[in-house]
C-alpha cells in the first residue's frame, strides 16, 4: 500500500508549464494551422469611408475571377435575416453593410475562393458605389445639434446619444463638495488603444450539409457562450453547434466579441457545403475589432485642509463607435468604472457617464481592462497625486492618510461595491521600501538643483474581478456560473475539464495544481481540457481576470466533492469508519495511526474495482461555482523616470510593482502575468494610440503606426508581493491577469508629471510621446514667463 | 516557378507563384506551421526564420528568393530528438505564454548565442528588438536566452574536458 510520497506540487509551486512542450517545438495548433479537406478561403471587403451611403454593391466582376466560388453581400445576408446581429450590450451591429457604412473598415462584402491570394485579388473587383456623408469622430462632435445622425436605421434614435448612467449618491456628494476646504480637479482623456494580440482573429467554419452539424474553430475567449449566442441568433439547434477554441495567440479581450467575419464564414459554409476559413490581416484587426478606452473624463475631489478626501465626482463621455458593442456582462453601462473611488475611504462619490455613437469601430471593452477598471484606476490615481501636490503633501503620505484601513474590510464603497479584503498600507510600505522612496526624494531634490528632471510616480490601485454575482451580471440573461468536471481514472491519473479557456495564461498547468493541492495527484498526471464546447462544462469564458476567481473555485469544489467520496473508499480499504480517515497531500491516514494509510491512487483503483456495497462505481463529478461576490486584488506600483527637458524624451529608471492577488497558485505564472501587464501598461502610457483624422481615417492601422513596446524600450520590472486571501473564495485566490494594466499607466504618467510639476505641468494625455512632453514643457515655460 | 529550398537540412521542392511569401511557402507548401504570421509589415517578427543562418522576417521575403538557399524554422531546432538548449530554457524560465512569438524569439536567440555565448541584458534586448511579444514583458525571454547561453557554454566546456 502507501509508500513515502514525493512532495505534491500543488498551490504555491513554480510548476513549469505543461503546454510549453508543444509551443517550444512549434507544434501549437493555432487557428490558421488547421486545415480541412475541401476548405475554402474567405476575405472581407471593407469600407474606405467612415460614413457613406451605399448605393450598390456589385460582385459580378469578382465572381468571374477563376477560383472565386462566391461573393457574399449584405443583400444576400439580409435574405437569410443575417445582415444585422445583436451585440452583447443590447444594441445591433451590421454583419455586412446594406444601407450605409458607419466606420472605416466596416465589413461590406466577402469573397469565398479556393485560395487566400485569389480571395484577396477578387476584393479589388467588387464595385461599390458610395455617397460619402458627414463624419463624427468624438463625443463632442456627436453631441452637436447639427451632427450627422449615425444610427438613422434605429427606430426612435433621433441623435447620437446612447446612454446616460449614474452611480453613487449625488446629494451626499454635492454636500461634501459644499463643505470642502479645497477642491482639486483633473480633465484627462484616456485615448483609444487596441489589445493587438500577436495572432489576429479568425475562424474555420465547417457545416456538414448532410447532418447539419456545425463545427466552428474560432479565436474565441468564450466558446460555450458563443455556442449559445449562435443558437439564439442564427436559430441553429444548440446541440449541433460545436465551438472549438484551439491554441490562441493572445487575447487581452480582443477575442471575446462575435465578429461579422465569424457569422459570414459560418453562413458561407452552410450555403456552400464546404469548410470556410477566414483569417484577418493585421490592419483588419486594428481597424475593425474590439478596441479599448476612448474616455473623456473630468474628476474632482473634495478635500479638508489636512488632506482628508471627503467626496469624489467624476463625469465622462464615452466614445463607443458606430455600434454599442461593449463586451461586458454587468448591468452597469460603463462596466465597473464606478470602482473609481479606488483604494480610498471616500464617504461620498458620484459618477455620471454618457455614451455616444461615432464613426469609429465598435467594441469598447477590451485590452486587459476588467470592464473599464483601467480608466477608473487611472482617473483616481492621477487625481490623488495632483490633489496631494495642490494641498502640499507628499503623494505617498496623502494616499496613506486616505486609504481604506485593513480593519475596515469587508468595506462597502460609496458606489456600492463590497471590497472583500485588503491591506493597502502593507503593499504601499513594501513598494516604498523596495524602491527606496525617501532616498529617491532626496536624490530628486539634488537633481532639480542641477537642472535634471527626475520624477517618482505612484499608483495604489484596487482591481475588481471575478464576474460575477447573479444580481448584477449576466450575458443575454445567462448567469455567470462556471464549471469544472473532474474524473479520476483507475490508475490514479485524472482528467479535468474546465469552462474557461487559455490564451497563454497557463490553465493546463495551474488548474491541475488546484486539483493536486486538494487530492494529491501530481499536476503532470492531470490532463486539462478546455476550449471545446462539446467537451467541457458550461461557462462564460476567460476575460476580465475571471478564470481563477470563478473556474479556480469550481475546480477546488469538484476536487472536494471527489475527496469526500475518496474518503469513504479509503475508510472501506482501511477498514475503519469514515470519520477516522484524514486526507493530506494524497494520503489517507487513520487518525492516531499515521502508519496505516492508502494513497489516492489506491483509492482511485478501488473506485472501479473494490467499492463498498451500495456505493456507485467511479470517481468523478462536476461543480458549478456561483460567485457570491467579486474579488478585489490590489497593489502599489512605483516608477522612477528621468525626463530630458530639451527633447521631451523620458526614460524609466526603475519600475517596482507590489501586487496582492490573494493566494498565488503558481507564483511563476503570476509573475509572468504581471510582467506582461506592466509592459502593456507601459505601452499604453508611452506609445500605443489609435487616432482618426477629420474624415474618420484610422491612424494606427498597422504596427508601423500603432506602436507596441519592444524589448528595447520596455523597462525592467522589479516585483514584490503581499498576500491577503479573499475570504469568500475556496482557495483564497483573487485573479491577477489585469492588475498591471489597471495599475501601471497612472504610475508611469504620475512619474512624468512629478518630474514636471515644478515647471507648472498638471496634465499630459497619454500616450506620453516625446513630442507631447516637449510641448507641455514649452507651454508651461511660456505660461510661467507670461505669468 | 519551381524552386528547391533546403529546409531544416532536407531539400524540398515546390512549384510556386512568384508573389508567394516565404512564410506562406513554409506554412502551406511545406506544412511547417510553427512559423507564425502576426502583422504583414515586417514589424512583429512572429514569422522569423533563419535564411542561410541569419534571421529574416519571412512575411517580407518571397518564396522564390529562398531558391537554392537554406531555411531553418523552429521545427529544425531539435537535434537527434533532443531539445535545443534554448527550447529547454524557454520552458524552464517561463519565457513564453501564448507561444505565438516563441519560435521567432528562439531562432533569433540561437543566432545571438552563436556569436555571443554569454550576452548581456542589453545585447539580448537589442537582438530581439525587431520582434514583439505581447505576453511576457520580455523579462523572462531575456532570462531564457541568457540561461540557454550558460547551458551551452557549460556543455561545450564539458565536451572539451572529456576530449582532453
Amino acid at each position: 500500500m502507501a509508500t513515502e510520497a514525493e512532495e505534491i506540487r500543488g498551490i504555491g509551486h513554480r510548476v513549469r508549464r505543461k503546454e510549453d512542450d508543444r509551443f517550444i517545438r512549434g507544434a501549437g495548433n493555432y487557428i490558421d494551422d488547421i486545415h480541412l479537406p475541401g476548405m475554402l478561403h474567405m476575405a472581407i471587403l471593407r469600407s474606405p469611408f467612415a460614413h457613406a451611403k451605399i448605393n450598390s454593391v456589385d460582385g459580378s466582376r469578382a465572381q468571374e475571377l477563376e477560383g472565386v466560388i462566391a461573393v457574399v453581400t449584405g443583400e444576400l445576408m439580409a435574405q437569410h435575416n443575417l445582415a444585422w446581429m445583436p451585440t452583447l450590450s443590447g444594441d445591433t451591429e451590421a454583419v455586412l453593410a446594406t444601407d450605409k457604412v458607419r466606420f472605416q473598415g466596416q465589413e461590406v462584402a466577402a469573397v469565398i475562393a479556393t485560395d487566400p491570394y485569389i480571395a484577396k485579388d477578387a476584393l479589388e473587383l467588387i464595385d461599390v458605389d458610395y455617397d460619402p456623408l458627414g463624419v463624427v469622430i468624438n463625443p463632442e462632435q456627436a453631441a452637436a445639434a447639427d451632427a450627422p445622425l449615425i444610427r438613422d436605421e434605429k427606430e426612435g434614435q433621433a441623435d447620437n446619444h446612447i446612454y446616460h448612467w449614474e452611480s453613487g449618491d449625488k446629494e451626499a456628494t454635492d454636500a461634501a463638495f459644499a463643505q470642502a476646504d479645497r477642491v482639486v480637479s483633473l480633465d484627462t482623456f484616456y485615448p483609444r488603444s487596441h489589445p493587438s494580440p500577436l495572432e489576429t482573429c479568425g475562424c474555420l467554419a465547417d457545416v456538414n450539409p448532410a447532418t447539419g452539424q456545425a463545427t466552428i474553430y474560432m479565436t474565441s475567449q468564450a466558446p460555450q457562450l458563443i455556442r449559445t449566442v449562435f443558437a439564439l441568433v442564427a436559430g441553429l439547434p444548440e446541440e449541433k453547434i460545436r465551438i472549438v477554441s484551439p491554441d490562441i495567440g493572445g487575447g487581452f479581450g480582443n477575442k471575446v466579441p462575435v465578429y461579422p467575419g465569424y457569422v459570414v464564414a459560418t453562413a458561407a459554409s452552410l450555403l456552400l457545403g464546404h469548410p470556410v476559413k477566414w483569417i484577418e490581416d493585421r490592419t483588419e484587426n486594428l481597424i475593425s475589432t474590439g478596441f479599448a478606452r476612448d474616455f473623456w473624463m473630468h474628476g474632482e475631489v473634495a478635500l479638508k485642509e489636512d488632506g482628508t478626501m471627503t467626496g469624489l465626482r467624476v463625469s465622462l463621455d464615452a466614445d463607443e463607435g458606430a455600434f454599442y458593442a461593449d463586451a461586458q456582462p454587468s448591468k452597469f453601462k460603463v462596466g465597473l468604472f464606478h470602482i473609481v473611488s479606488g483604494s480610498y475611504d471616500l464617504p461620498a462619490a458620484h459618477v455620471v457617464a454618457d455614451g455616444y455613437y461615432t464613426n469609429k469601430a465598435p467594441g469598447g471593452v477590451a485590452y486587459r481592462c476588467s470592464f473599464r477598471v483601467t480608466e477608473a484606476s487611472y482617473m483616481i490615481e492621477r487625481l490623488v497625486q495632483n490633489a496631494a501636490y495642490e494641498i502640499g503633501m507628499d503623494p505617498a503620505d496623502f494616499r496613506k492618510k486616505n486609504f481604506i484601513e485593513k480593519d475596515q474590510f469587508p468595506y462597502k464603497s460609496a458606489t456600492g461595491f463590497e471590497y472583500d479584503s485588503g491591506d493597502y498600507h502593507g503593499a504601499m510600505e513594501l513598494a516604498l521600501e523596495k524602491v527606496g522612496y525617501e532616498q529617491l526624494r532626496k536624490e530628486q531634490a539634488e537633481a532639480r538643483e542641477q537642472g535634471r528632471l527626475i520624477g517618482i510616480g505612484l499608483a495604489s490601485f484596487t482591481e475588481v474581478v471575478g464576474a460575477g454575482p447573479h444580481k448584477d451580471y449576466d450575458i443575454l440573461g445567462i448567469k455567470m456560473n462556471d464549471g469544472a468536471e473532474l474524473r479520476v481514472h483507475p490508475t490514479g491519473k485524472a482528467h479535468l475539464k474546465i469552462s474557461s479557456q487559455t490564451q497563454g495564461q497557463g490553465h493546463e498547468t495551474t488548474f491541475a495544481q488546484i486539483v493536486a493541492e486538494e487530492l494529491g495527484i501530481q499536476p503532470e498526471d492531470i490532463k486539462v481540457t478546455h476550449g471545446d464546447s462539446d467537451d467541457t462544462p458550461y461557462g462564460l469564458g476567460t476575460y476580465a481576470s475571471r478564470s481563477t476567481p470563478t473556474v479556480g473555485a469550481a475546480t477546488a469544489m469538484v476536487s472536494r466533492k471527489l475527496a469526500d467520496k475518496a474518503r469513504k473508499l479509503a475508510a472501506h480499504l482501511l477498514e475503519v469508519s469514515e470519520e477516522d480517515v484524514e486526507l493530506a497531500k494524497g494520503r489517507f491516514t487513520v487518525k492516531g495511526a499515521p502508519d496505516k494509510a492508502v494513497t489516492i491512487q489506491d483509492v482511485a483503483f478501488a473506485a472501479y474495482t473494490n467499492f463498498p456495497d451500495g456505493m456507485e462505481a467511479g470517481l468523478e463529478g462536476v461543480a458549478y461555482y456561483d460567485p457570491p461576490n467579486l474579488t478585489f486584488p490590489f497593489g502599489t506600483y512605483a516608477v522612477v523616470v528621468e525626463v530630458d527637458a530639451d527633447t521631451g524624451q523620458w526614460k524609466v529608471n526603475r519600475m517596482v510593482a507590489v501586487d496582492d492577488c490573494g493566494v498565488r497558485i503558481n507564483p511563476m505564472v503570476v509573475e509572468g502575468q504581471i510582467h506582461g501587464g506592466l509592459c502593456e501598461g507601459f505601452g499604453i502610457a508611452a506609445m500605443e494610440q489609435i487616432t482618426f483624422d477629420e474624415e474618420g481615417n484610422c491612424i494606427g492601422a498597422n504596427f508601423l503606426d500603432y506602436l507596441l513596446p519592444t524589448a528595447w524600450e520596455t523597462p525592467r520590472f522589479e516585483l514584490g508581493e503581499t498576500v491577503t486571501p479573499s475570504p469568500h473564495h475556496p482557495i483564497g485566490a483573487k485573479g491577477v491577469g489585469e492588475s498591471a494594466t489597471v495599475g501601471s499607466p497612472a504610475a508611469f504618467v504620475n512619474a512624468v508629471i512629478d518630474a514636471l510639476w515644478p515647471l507648472g505641468v498638471r496634465n499630459i494625455d497619454m500616450p506620453l510621446t516625446s513630442a507631447k512632453v516637449w510641448e507641455a514643457i514649452q507651454a508651461a515655460k511660456a505660461g510661467a514667463a507670461a505669468g | 516557378m519551381e524552386i528547391t529550398v533546403k529546409v531544416n537540412g532536407a531539400d524540398r521542392t515546390a512549384d510556386v507563384e512568384p508573389r508567394m511569401l516565404l512564410a506562406h511557402l513554409i506554412r502551406e507548401q511545406f506544412g511547417l506551421t510553427g512559423t507564425h504570421m502576426g502583422c504583414d509589415t515586417t514589424s512583429c517578427g512572429a514569422c522569423t526564420v533563419l535564411l542561410d543562418g541569419k534571421p529574416v522576417k519571412s512575411c517580407t521575403v518571397f518564396g522564390v528568393q529562398a531558391d537554392g538557399r537554406e531555411v531553418t524554422t523552429v521545427e529544425g531546432l531539435m537535434q537527434d530528438g533532443q531539445l535545443h538548449p534554448i527550447q529547454a530554457a524557454f520552458k524552464e524560465e517561463h519565457g513564453l505564454q501564448c507561444g505565438f512569438c516563441t519560435p521567432g524569439m528562439m531562432l533569433t536567440g540561437s543566432v545571438l548565442l552563436a556569436e555571443h555565448p554569454n550576452p548581456t541584458d542589453e545585447q539580448v534586448r537589442w537582438a530581439i528588438s525587431g520582434q514583439i511579444c505581447r505576453c511576457t514583458g520580455y523579462m523572462n525571454i531575456v532570462n531564457a536566452i541568457q540561461a540557454a547561453g550558460r547551458t551551452m557554454s557549460e556543455s561545450k566546456q564539458d565536451a572539451e574536458a572529456s576530449v582532453a
